[in-house]
């Protein structure tokens, strides 16, 4: 004879509290309070042009970031990227200096880019090798490529070519404008599609989602292959903004990239994560660098706040997580 | 066991074998690289990846990663470099002490962020790395300690010899070698760590204390990177806030996983580490010889580590054939 346990479900939790206790609530609180903070340094933060023109040193970055997020969310993790950005934008300087026609030279670039991400699949998902150490041979492997092909000195793009960051749409800076719909594109992806379930169920428990039927090899690849794109379109939209290439472009982006996922909540393990956290962390981060600069600290500073603020952020999600397990 | 230990025999052969066929392809190239001269070279370069290379070991055989030891490294040899500069008269060997406690304590609160948050150590590292290079900065004022600080006696460890013409700091870091292998294979703590990396669900069912071991590892990674820190100053003569450090991380990681020890955890040897570091002293000091520019040295790294980790992955495949084999027999 068998007895049968019954067990009460805990009660939800009320509406509020689920909400409050959501880590991008806390990125938008403190997103507030450095804005609140910003201008009470400095006058310009009250303007939105001043906070659009910062933007656009970021949103190279934090449009890779978007991708990053996806990819940590399936519980893997990308530190290859800004090397990357580098590569593909030395690739594409270096064809169109040499008289390949540019619409040729940006699909050498993409292209490349797209290869670089592709070498990172292939070894993470068809070897089984950790992407830990995978990325992080390839984020020296990538760079020290674009440093062969570079060498010390910088390649100039033609004059067309430079100031996308300039051009505006609606009196927003372009890249900016690439990164609002991007969010939208991607949060839309990844909140109501299958495909976005799907990695989320990836993240939470691969052997399950294995056995639900789901193509966790395909879905991971093809999250490595956004990245490899995003990452060489950001490189170009750097050297479009720079006016000239050199081997160490976007050098130590991938802390900032990883720092606006961590920033936004994603969770380190997989899993958990939002679009919106990511989105929300970008402008959290660059009101905070602005800030920084603007308060005339040196760039070490800011190293060391950076750095602060990737542990704390992870501590802070870890907490958020773990206080809201079943 | 017989087999275990035999695979482990090969692969520190293989690497062996590397090593005196990239030194043949090289010498009949360019001859004057088979001479005692270019052995020499290959020496110097070693010492400094050596030592942080044996922290990283114990840190990857945890089945944990360290990237701050470059900045370690910088933040140690810098605080030793404004002892010597604001007390010139201090006995040197203090610097020994001062290098190694800082890197303990940086290494300290990284282990601490690992064990006590459970946090992934390569979030952690990632971001001590930034924090101890910024830390480097602010307590340097950004400027360079000179030559003329350093003390001749911690110099000249780097250019004066007891035996053979060869530097003391070459002795040091076989020495440190030594030890790493005898902790590894002969203390209870060094078995306890390698339990761990194997599997680290059964660890603590062992009795196997994981705080402590966790945060030990760390520190140990730490205190050799803050040795290798005082070692700059001795082989270099100066301290930069900036350079001294920088990409250290990638070199060793490179060396410790092309001698062998396996990301996974649980499974390296110091001989293979050693043989590792060899390995890349031998490229690095080839490329000069055959005209390569020195620029092309970060994608030989990243080229390295990547073929290590496919080798690591063939041979972890093998061993499993062979234990299913026998299962079956």
């Amino acid at each position: 004879m068998t007895v049968l346990l019954t067990r009460e479900a805990a009660p939800a939790r009320p509406r509020w509290q689920a909400l409050v206790l959501r880590p991008e609530t806390m990125t938008l609180i403190l997103l507030v309070a450095a804005l609140f903070g910003a201008s009470a340094l400095s006058p310009f933060f009250a303007d939105v042009g001043y906070i659009l023109d910062s933007f656009t040193l970021s949103a190279e970055f934090a449009m890779v970031a978007l991708v990053l997020t996806m990819v940590i969310i399936a519980g893997e993790i990308d530190l290859s990227p800004a090397s990357n950005m580098a590569l593909s934008a030395c690739l594409f300087a270096y064809a169109q200096e040499a008289g390949v026609p540019m619409p040729v030279a940006i699909l050498i670039g993409l292209g490349s880019g797209i290869l670089m991400g592709a070498l990172n699949g292939f070894m993470v998902i068809a070897l089984q090798l950790p992407s830990i150490i995978v990325t992080i041979g390839t984020l020296i492997l990538y760079r020290g490529v674009a440093q062969v092909i570079a060498g010390d000195k910088s390649i100039r793009v033609p004059e067309w070519f430079i100031g996308i960051n300039k051009v505006l749409l609606f009196g927003i800076p372009s890249t900016v404008v690439m990164f609002l719909l991007l969010s939208v594109a991607l949060g839309l992806v990844l909140g109501i599609t299958v495909y976005g379930r799907q990695i989320y169920l990836i993240g939470t428990n691969e052997i399950a989602a294995q056995h639900a039927g789901i193509r966790t090899k395909r879905i991971k690849m093809s999250l490595f292959l956004a990245m490899g794109l995003a990452s060489s379109i950001a490189g170009l939209l750097t050297a479009s903004r720079l006016g000239s290439v050199r081997y160490d472009l976007g050098l130590g982006g991938e802390l900032q990239m990883i720092l606006m996922a961590m920033l936004g909540g994603t969770y380190i393990f997989g899993g958990r994560g939002t679009i919106l956290g990511t989105f929300l962390a970008a402008w959290l981060l660059v009101v905070v660098a602005t800030g920084m600069t603007v308060a005339n600290l040196l760039p070490a500073v800011q190293l060391t706040v950076l750095g602060v603020l990737l542990i704390f952020s992870i501590i802070a999600t870890n907490a958020i997580y773990s206080r809201t397990q079943r | 066991m017989n087999t275990l230990g035999g695979l482990l025999l090969r692969r520190e052969a293989g690497i062996f074998v590397m090593i005196v066929l990239f030194c043949l392809a090289v010498g009949l190239y360019k001859p004057q690289f088979l001479s005692l001269n270019s052995l020499r070279i290959i020496l110097l370069l070693t010492p400094l990846i050596m030592i942080g290379a044996m922290g990283q070991m114990f840190v990857l055989v945890a089945r944990h990663v360290d990237l701050s030891i470059g900045s370690m490294l910088g933040l140690s040899a810098m605080l030793t470099g404004m002892m010597f500069k604001f007390a010139p008269d201090i006995w040197w060997p203090l610097g020994f002490i001062l290098a190694i406690g800082t890197g303990i304590l940086l290494g300290l609160f990284n282990g601490f962020l690992v064990v006590f948050f459970r946090l992934p150590a390569i979030i952690v590292t990632l971001g001590t790395l930034n924090l101890y290079r910024g830390l480097t900065y602010i307590v340097s004022d950004a400027k360079q300690i000179d030559r003329q600080f350093v003390p001749s006696a911690l110099k000249g460890m780097s250019n004066t010899s007891p035996i053979f013409g060869i530097p003391w700091i070459i002795f040091m870091s076989l020495g440190i070698a030594l030890l790493a292998y005898v902790f590894a294979r002969h203390t209870t703590v060094g078995r306890q760590i390698f339990a761990l990396g194997s599997n680290p669900v059964a660890a603590p069912l062992r009795g196997i204390n994981v705080t402590q071991v966790t945060l030990l590892v760390f520190a140990l990674s730490g205190a050799l990177a803050g040795l290798a820190g005082i070692m700059y100053a001795s082989r270099w003569g100066f301290v930069n806030p900036s350079n001294t450090g920088a990409g250290f991380e990638f070199q060793v990681i490179a060396a410790v996983v092309i001698g062998g020890v396996s990301i996974n955890g649980g499974s390296g040897s110091v001989l293979g580490v050693v043989l590792g570091v060899l390995l890349l002293g031998c490229v690095s000091a080839a490329l000069p010889l055959l005209g390569i520019p020195g620029t092309s040295q970060n994608a030989i790294y990243g080229a390295v580590i990547l073929l290590a980790l496919l080798i690591d992955r063939t041979v972890r495949q093998q061993g499993l054939k062979q234990l299913t084999a026998r299962a079956a027999a």
